[in-house]
């Protein structure tokens, strides 16, 4: 099973399109989270919206994930240990209110276990493959100090209140 | 002469962040808060239980496009604010997180903003009004900390 999902808040009918119109060569069920887009498809399951615990339950069933490059995705596959493949929103084609998904992607690229499909002509050879490297968690060595700072923060500042 | 050892003062801290990626990000900077008494807030019902958190509030989603909701959430987050006093506010954005500093700031609690890991190559919008009241302001990419003069300590992933 695929799972897509574009978030919640703005549609992505350039990425679920072109799932849909592979949905014939992939051969594989298909469940998208296509956010407010009231388009009809007939190859994929969508559905505008699903709860955080029906999304965990796709993306866990899912043999792979397709979505834009929100960070939620990304964290959520890597607790899942699931092969994410990625579609940047684009600012020039109204996709998002800036380009930071572009900028987001072209920073992350070297994940492993994180494929960017830049265009969506890229996706067909993406989803052929069944040796897509998985997302790990990360080691935590960046996430170690910014916890460090935080807690000193948080706990050596005055105490004016009671 | 012995010294009195003072165990931490255990804090009030109300962590907030937008549905989705946002309160994700959140969610990996719990290890921070330590045994102090976080309230946490959110614009997605489900997402805190899928966390195993209890004590959460959803408030209304918004962002600059929604000005009337923005409302909205000012007025759900304040009346928690006022009503719960936090010491600290902690948020990983966006505009509701941006609400809840303000509004912080208005009971003396102090801030820390932590810009999402998704602005790599600039602070977002409400980072950089949140920059100017917050009393920690982080971004999670080098670049961005450096040329837009915030701390740079790491990052969620």
């Amino acid at each position: 099973m695929i799972f897509v999902t574009v978030g919640t808040q703005l549609p992505f009918p350039r990425l679920i399109d072109a799932v849909d119109a592979l949905s014939s060569t992939l051969a594989e069920e298909i469940v998208a989270q296509v956010g407010p887009d009231r388009s009809q498809r007939t190859g994929i399951l969508s559905y505008p919206m699903l709860r955080p615990d029906e999304i965990a339950t796709y993306m866990s069933q899912a043999r792979v994930v397709v979505a834009h490059a929100g960070i939620g995705t990304i964290l959520e596959c890597q607790s899942l240990g699931k092969p994410l493949v990625i579609v940047p929103r684009r600012f020039d084609l109204g996709e998002h209110r800036n380009d930071h998904q572009m900028a987001t992607a072209h920073q992350l690229v070297d994940l492993n276990g994180l494929h960017v499909a830049w265009d969506v002509d890229d996706l067909g050879n993406l989803l052929a493959r069944t040796d897509l490297e998985p997302l790990r968690q990360s080691d935590g060595k960046r996430l170690a100090p910014l916890l460090q700072v935080i807690g000193d923060f948080i706990d050596d500042g005055p105490d004016t209140r009671s | 002469m012995t010294r009195l050892t003072v165990p931490p003062t255990r804090r009030r801290i109300l962590a907030l962040a937008s549905g989705g990626g946002h309160f994700q990000q959140l969610m990996k900077l719990r290890p921070a808060f330590g045994d102090h008494n976080v309230h946490y807030m959110t614009t997605l019902a489900g997402l805190p239980e899928k966390f195993g958190i209890t004590q959460a509030t959803i408030i209304p989603e918004c962002n600059a496009k929604t000005p009337l909701r923005a409302v909205g959430c000012a007025v759900a987050v304040g009346w928690r604010v006022f009503y719960f006093r936090p010491h600290v506010v902690v948020t990983t954005g966006a505009l509701p997180g941006l609400i809840a500093v303000a509004l912080g700031r208005l009971v003396g609690a102090r801030a820390i903003w932590v810009d999402s890991i998704a602005n790599a190559e600039t602070l977002s919008a409400s980072g950089h009004k949140a920059r100017r009241i917050v009393d920690l302001c982080i971004s999670q990419w080098p670049a961005v900390a450096e040329s837009e003069k915030v701390q740079y300590h790491g990052s969620i992933l």
